[in-house]
């Protein structure tokens, strides 16, 4: 992956990560407020797209073996469980990914 | 400045932690699938962004196309849009040091710099967000080369790691899950992508999913909004 392609393509998403964080100061720098459709969507828009990148992380899930969903459905309960119980971010994805990790290194 | 420096090195303590970890574990995961230092230093030095840059491993190993990796790049980074539009008074009159702050405005370093009072008198307002904003960018460029130092160097058995960003979003959605008044943006999220992946497979689902959520959300705000007179 260190071909031009990878490198042309951090380009293009830092570029667009940077223009996501200069355009409220350069669009509405003056007085003007941000449209409706852009604050509404502003406050719903960070819960769907985290559930849309979950799905993204497991799309490569397959049902014909055990091995190809139990890991990551084991890790994702892991990690959810741990959030729900301690509330703490770097031990919910600690302690998933070490759980996972075991899972397809000695388990699987 | 040696104030401000001591109160902003004190109030990143907590990004420090966090940042050095999830860096650490974004420098491991790109050395795994295959990239190297200078990528992962160029991605967290330009990039700057954890969710999108954990996202970008999946993309580049892929081979996807610009056009795609630039559509997640709106999607994931949307929120951004937000928190400029609420930092457009605190930054106003920062002079030069603006667009660095405007670049470097991460989650955390908005979390740190939002609040209305920070732990410095107004003349060195200024220093103080430079200084945490500079920082944080240190911690997770530190914790990125860390951890691809650790993935070119040490022989560990790393398969499994790239679970890392699962466990982050899902922590992530767990979280505002727990936290949010209204949970049907998150089931439109996952119901549309989980459809979309049935119906176009995993390589293509991904535009047609982002198209989906947005329509699918600027109509559900539409219906839920209050008439209201402006």
């Amino acid at each position: 992956m260190n071909d031009v392609h990878a490198w042309l393509m951090v380009a293009v998403i830092a570029a667009v990560t940077a223009l996501t964080r200069f355009l409220p100061f350069l669009v509405f720098g003056g007085e003007k407020k941000p449209p409706q459709v852009v604050e509404r969507l502003g406050t719903v828009l960070p819960g769907a797209i985290m559930a849309m990148l979950v799905v993204y992380c497991l799309k490569g899930t397959t049902f014909s073996t055990a091995e190809g969903w139990l890991p990551a459905f084991l890790g994702v309960f892991v990690t959810a469980g741990l959030h729900v119980w301690k509330r703490n971010t770097l031990l919910s994805i600690v302690g998933g990914t070490v759980c996972y990790m075991l899972l397809v290194q000695l388990v699987f | 400045m040696k104030h401000a420096l001591k109160s902003a090195f004190l109030a990143t303590l907590p990004v420090m932690t966090g940042y050095l970890v999830l860096g650490f574990g974004f420098g491991l995961v790109l050395m795994d699938a295959g990239g190297s230092i200078p990528l992962a230093a160029a991605m967290s030095g330009f990039i700057y962004a954890g969710s999108m840059q954990y996202a970008a491993v999946g993309l580049l190993t892929e081979g996807s196309t610009l056009l795609s990796a630039a559509l997640m790049t709106l999607m994931v980074n949307a929120r951004h849009l937000f928190y400029g539009v609420s930092m457009l008074e605190k930054y106003r009159g920062m002079g030069v040091a603006k667009p660095y702050l405007i670049f470097a405005l991460t989650d955390e370093t908005y979390s740190l710099l939002c609040q209305q009072n920070l732990p410095v008198p107004e003349s060195g307002r200024k220093a103080y967000c430079l200084l945490v904003s500079l920082l944080d960018h240190l911690w997770w460029v530190l914790g990125t080369l860390l951890g691809a130092a650790a993935g070119a160097v040490i022989a560990i058995n790393t398969e499994g790691v790239d679970f890392t960003l699962t466990a982050l979003f899902v922590t992530v959605l767990t979280e505002q899950w727990l936290t949010a008044e209204d949970r049907v943006p998150a089931m439109i999220g996952g119901g549309v992508s989980l459809v979309c992946l049935a119906l176009f497979g995993p390589a293509d689902f991904l535009i047609p999913a982002m198209a989906g959520i947005a329509l699918l959300l600027i109509l559900y705000t539409d219906g839920r909004r209050v008439t209201r007179h402006e």
